[in-house]
């Protein structure tokens, strides 16, 4: 058998998204942004949705994520994608409204907005990538960093007596009348990440539909932040944030 | 003619100025004195009508930030406040000018600093026309001084801001808020259908065709030698705005040899205080900028150079900030004075009067 017979539209298994960019992107190794930005736009070019997809990219690491997705997006300041969002799909409700937030933005700095918007029951998808620490500015402490934890701005381990509990934003938006489906996923193995895609895929399809907005949280390691080999990071994201931000959906209402 | 003359505050002339402008979205959080303007967009009810979005928000940061993201698609957006708000907008504020953004702004002042009184004021002048958030950025800034020039300058705040991708300002008072004049309102003007928006604003986010690059609404330039070249190109535009833009209306400059510099509520009392002047026999004029940026600096620059006139005089609501303007324009050339008052007093009059005898004589 020789390599033409071999290379077959039948024989493809598996192809890189045309929505994703060819650039190298600047994620560290083991960083799960990534793998999170290829399941979007393979959502999205499965959807056959390049054209009604408006993305809000954060502040953060993924404040990049308009150079490796390739349809429109605007770049909000720190914790304000869902009010960029909301504003965007209110004006032109039949584009897809994607907001990708980390936990910084989502949960401190925005959290009034996040709270709002979900109250509101904008019909967005928001992508929460948690992974309880601020990578980009080099590893302080974010509002989901789990007790103990050590990190630039808590060097001895988040101590709750100082520093408050870790907040478990996406519980709270559960609550809210406006959330018509939120999620836990991660996309530490390829079952992880199967479900993951799923997730996005649900969400997108919800926000057509005019019944509230679909919260996609994604529990996710940064290695470098933790001081740990990716390997590593998989290892202690399962052992430890899971516990703290077990997977699952949390509401699904259909 | 079938212009029809209304009565109404300065705050509702705004709200319903936008809906004739087209307007696609308000976004705002309620705030004494301008409350009014949310007020009658809700009354109104535009969304049953012209397809407008009004939303309140949860807060002045989030407000401001969806003007952000509706002015990136490519609409005609607008927010108001007053003075604190303001200050929280002022984020929001810079992103807008960073990323070249058209919207409109207003803030009906009241006074400062902190909570202050909802009584009306001029002290966010510094805030409007000199920066007010971080990074160097120009906002178009309109003063009207009349319930007329509330609606006329909303229809000229946009027009001016999608000429030049940039925030214009309707800096008013709560004086000029909360009055009512009669107003004619401006003509209906369709909101932008979605082929319009591609030609008129084709860099905005309104979904990415096959056929071009994606469309990115961002002020973030890591490398220092771009953000260098984007701010050259933000100041080459602010100068050609500075050229073209400058507005401003004259009362009996002609002979002046006192001449009031004076905008919003405060020109509105020093266009009296010409008149007392005049009938004491001192030759006084008045200055009204209609655009506090930009100045007209060349303007008063011109009178500064005439033999006849001995001096100038700054009027504001605020310990005096135009003044600096004013003072720059003059260049040492003639004596500039200042009288102000503050934490919402309006001046009289004659206190204008009596401030020209004392300090230019």
């Amino acid at each position: 058998m020789s390599t033409n017979d071999i290379i077959k539209p039948e024989n493809l298994i598996y192809t890189k998204s045309k929505i994703l960019n060819d650039v190298p992107m600047h994620y560290c190794p083991g960083c799960s942004h990534g793998l999170i930005h290829k399941l979007i736009a393979e959502v999205v070019e499965e959807m056959d949705i390049q054209e009604e997809t408006i993305g809000v990219a954060p502040v953060g690491c993924a404040v990049f994520a308009y150079k490796y997705l390739d349809f429109d997006f605007q770049e909000a300041a720190h914790g304000r994608a869902p009010a960029v969002a909301t504003a965007i799909k209110r004006l032109m409700p039949n584009k897809y409204v994607i907001t990708y937030q980390g936990d910084g933005d989502m949960a401190a700095i925005g959290t009034a907005e996040t709270i709002h918007a979900c109250n509101r029951g904008e019909n967005i998808v928001m992508i929460f990538v948690n992974n309880g620490i601020y990578g980009m500015t080099g590893g302080q402490m974010a509002p989901t960093t789990l007790e103990g934890m050590k990190t630039a701005t808590c060097p001895f381990g988040r101590d709750t007596s100082i520093n408050g509990y870790p907040l478990n934003i996406t519980d709270l938006l559960v609550k809210l009348e406006g959330t018509r489906y939120v999620t836990r996923q991660s996309v530490h193995t390829a079952a992880a990440v199967r479900k993951a895609k799923k997730a996005i895929r649900k969400g997108f399809e919800n926000s057509m539909e005019g019944k509230g907005t679909s919260v996609i949280e994604i529990v996710s390691t940064c290695s470098s932040g933790w001081k740990m080999t990716p390997d590593q990071s998989n290892k202690w994201m399962v052992e430890n944030m899971f516990p703290a931000y077990p997977l699952g959906d949390l509401k699904n209402e259909e | 003619m079938n212009e029809e003359i209304k009565l109404m505050k300065g705050n509702e002339a705004i709200a319903h100025a936008a809906i004739r402008c087209g307007c696609d979205g308000y976004f705002g959080y309620p705030i004494t004195p301008q409350s009014e303007i949310m007020e009658t967009l809700m009354e109104e009810q535009p969304w049953k009508t012209t397809g407008m979005v009004v939303l309140q928000a949860e807060s002045e940061v989030a407000a401001v930030n969806m003007v952000y993201g509706g002015a990136g698609c490519g609409k005609r957006v607008m927010t108001s406040s007053s003075s604190p708000g303001m200050s929280l907008k002022m984020e929001g504020v810079s992103y807008i000018a960073g990323a070249e953004l058209p919207c409109l702004l207003v803030n009906v002042m009241r006074g400062g600093p902190g909570l202050g009184t909802i009584q009306p004021s001029q002290a966010d002048y510094f805030q409007a026309v000199k920066g007010g958030g971080h990074g160097d950025y120009k906002v178009i800034t309109l003063a009207p001084a009349s319930v007329q020039e509330m609606a006329d300058f909303t229809k000229l705040g946009f027009e001016l801001a999608f000429k030049y991708r940039n925030p214009a300002m309707i800096l008013a008072d709560g004086l000029i808020g909360q009055m009512m004049e009669k107003v004619i309102l401006p003509p209906f003007t369709p909101r932008f259908t979605a082929e319009e928006i591609s030609k008129i604003s084709p860099w905005a986010t309104y979904g990415k065709p096959a056929s071009r690059e994606p469309n990115v609404i961002t002020s973030l330039e890591l490398e220092s030698k771009d953000m260098e070249a984007r701010n050259l190109k933000f100041q080459a535009k602010y100068r050609e705005i500075e050229e073209k833009e400058v507005l401003y209306e004259e009362m009996n400059c002609d002979d002046a040899e006192y001449i009031l510099v004076a905008f919003g509520s405060s020109a509105r009392v020093c266009q009296k205080a010409v008149e007392t002047a005049r009938e004491q026999g001192i030759k006084a004029g008045l200055i009204r900028p209609k655009t506090l940026w930009p100045f007209p600096t060349r303007l008063i620059e011109s009178y500064a150079n005439s033999a006849k006139v001995k001096g100038f005089m700054s009027v504001e609501m605020n310990a005096g900030q135009m003044v600096e303007d004013v003072q720059l324009a003059v260049n040492g050339k003639k004596k500039v004075a200042f009288f102000g008052r503050l934490g919402g007093i309006v001046p009289t009059p004659d206190e204008v009067v009596d401030a020209i005898k004392e300090k230019l004589f």
